[in-house]
């Protein structure tokens, strides 16, 4: 149904890894059409943070192909890709700690300074509670862990970007924050970003997402609607825990 | 979440570990660790200030709070990693002021870290190597002659591989820990921990960035821990796992302790649901946000509800946290 649309975000068959000799993405493949919200689950050591960073030129590409908008960008620089829209947050050290929430604003902005004003004001749309206290003049080194997502999210808009990869945007976050995470990327993701997120809190990610990729050994083991793999008996097994409450 | 999944064959909790009504501060029968009038400050931020709190010898219990409540600061604190400004706290009835990290973990009192410390370019085997204490072979002159040391190595390595393969690591043995995965770097920082059979293990954060699909084995190891008779102290936000495993549950909340009791007692506790948990566990966010229509909502969750509730009220939820923690910032 989806086939006659251009994908955004074309992964086919990558294999990729950090050492020399060990491949972490095994044949991994995946599609991101305009305006989807991806989720990635998978076990540890699946590969889903590797994948993220083999789109963002990232980790060493050894076999298969990625492409932007028909464009092939494997391999290309990450830099280069920011320039062409892609956005990526880190799970961690994902901001400047010296610099203020506006500074690292401006950063995120460097490659066109001209979309400065423009774009904090989207972002700050987005993450109103930003503006509270000393507002855009606070360190990020001083905020706290759901301050500094919000900052490292609004950071990577700034760029105006098609497509944002994001990794584990709850990871650390109390239980309402992590609502409040979900929440803000669906915004940003109706906003008309492309969005591909990889998630440990699987179920928060498969309620939110538009399609789920499961991961397995650096290849995608299953592919289906949000809504299909959270009814599926087997994901609901292995990854959304049964741990009784 | 899934209420309507048969929970695994639990284990009997510890009970009566506190003497008198559960509440913050209580004192307890067996304490392994007692602080008192612990405070630290950053220049204006107060981000612990802990009147009283003694945690029960034997026993697994969760510290919980919301983001900036002052529980990592506070293991810094116990751990000898951070200075407080005041206050007195000691272990096994020993004075822990003025000693240093390294010196607290000889002690019999290990942590491991939120933010995984694995020595990237070394093998895992020899990352759980490190974790052993009171090595012959690190002594100068001892170095120069292996047979006074060969014989404890080999008896270091064989505990290495046998938490290996109960941690589930062994095909990673030899493998540098930089290629390991977010997760697989936490349950090395675990194994690790146990090189030295610690008394107290505290545990940063055990589940984040873990599968849900490894959280079983993993609440099985902290459990072994328990029978094996060390005292278990971690942080975590995910409930599921505080709920089964510990028992005896400590909130913090900006710097104080605010709750303390055993686990259904505490997230029941209306104090708390509003501090921390919120309210909004049941919900399905798909629903919420008007991607997915109501008849198609996580059968583990609550739909009616989910459809009522405006992704308003969550945020305002969130925003109010972050106040707190800003009023906590003067």
């Amino acid at each position: 149904m989806t086939d006659t649309r251009t994908p955004v975000v074309l992964v086919d068959d990558v294999h990729a890894g950090y050492l020399p000799g060990v491949n972490i993405l095994n044949g991994a493949t995946l599609t991101a059409y305009q305006g989807e919200l991806i989720g990635i689950i998978g076990p540890n050591g699946a590969g889903k943070s590797t994948l993220l960073k083999a789109i963002f030129g990232q980790v060493q590409i050894r076999g298969g192909s990625i492409s932007l908008d028909g464009e092939d960008i494997t391999g290309l620089k990450a830099e280069k890709l920011v320039g062409k829209g892609v956005g990526f947050i880190p799970q961690t050290s994902n901001v400047f700690p010296s610099l203020t929430i506006e500074e690292n604003f401006e950063m995120g902005a460097f490659q066109k300074p001209s979309l400065t004003a423009e774009r904090i004001e989207f972002v700050m749309s987005i993450f109103p509670d930003l503006a509270k206290g000393a507002g855009l003049k606070k360190r990020a080194g001083g905020l706290s862990g759901g301050e500094r997502q919000m900052v490292a999210m609004g950071r990577a808009l700034m760029m105006d970007p098609k497509v944002l990869l994001l990794d584990e945007p709850s990871a650390g976050l109390s239980p309402v924050r992590q609502d409040e995470a979900f929440l803000r990327v669906s915004e940003i993701n109706k906003a008309g970003v492309t969005c591909i997120m990889v998630e440990q809190n699987a179920r928060r990610c498969l309620q939110i997402c538009d399609r789920g990729y499961v991961l397995d050994q650096g290849r995608d083991a299953h592919t289906a609607t949000g809504r299909e793999l959270l009814n599926d008996p087997k994901v609901a097994e292995l990854y959304l825990g049964t741990l009784g409450a | 979440m899934s209420a309507d999944i048969t929970p695994p064959v639990s284990r009997p909790k510890s009970t009566g570990l506190h003497i008198g009504e559960p509440a913050a501060g209580v004192k307890k029968v067996d304490p392994i660790i007692v602080a008192s009038g612990v405070k630290r400050t950053f220049g204006g931020l107060t981000a612990v200030d802990v009147e009283h709190l003694e945690i029960p010898r034997g026993a697994i219990t969760a510290l919980i709070g919301p983001n900036g409540a002052g529980k990592t600061t506070l293991f810094n604190l116990l751990t000898g990693f951070d200075k407080p400004d005041a206050g007195s706290w000691s272990y096994d009835g020993k004075d822990l002021a003025n000693v240093p990290a390294h010196k607290v973990a000889r002690m019999g009192l290990i942590r491991t870290f939120q933010l995984t410390k694995a020595l990237g370019r070394l093998s895992v085997m020899d990352n759980m190597k490190l974790g052993q204490t009171g090595q012959t072979g690190e002594r100068f002159w001892h170095s120069l002659i292996p047979a006074l040391w060969r014989k404890q190595d080999r008896e270091i390595e064989q505990r290495a591989d046998e938490l290996l393969v109960k941690f589930k690591l062994d095909k990673k043995r030899d493998d540098l820990a930089a290629g390991m995965s977010g997760g697989q770097k936490k349950l090395l920082e675990m194994a690790r921990a146990l090189m030295t059979s610690p008394t107290l293990v505290m545990l940063d954060e055990p589940m984040a960035g873990v599968n849900p699909a490894l959280t079983q084995s993993l609440l099985d190891h902290i459990l072994d821990l328990k029978d094996e008779g060390m005292t278990v102290l971690f942080v975590e936000h995910d409930m599921h796992m505080v709920r089964h495993i510990a028992d005896w549950v400590v909130v913090m909340a900006e710097g104080r302790v605010v709750a303390e009791g055993a686990p259904d007692q505490v997230m029941r506790d209306p104090a708390v649901i509003d501090a921390y948990l919120g309210a909004h566990q049941e919900l399905d966010l798909g629903v919420v946000t008007g991607r997915v229509a109501i008849i198609d909502a996580d059968p583990t969750t609550d739909a009616e509800a989910s459809a009522s509730v405006d992704a308003a009220v969550i945020e305002a939820e969130a925003s109010a946290e972050l106040d707190a923690e800003k009023e906590n910032d003067k």
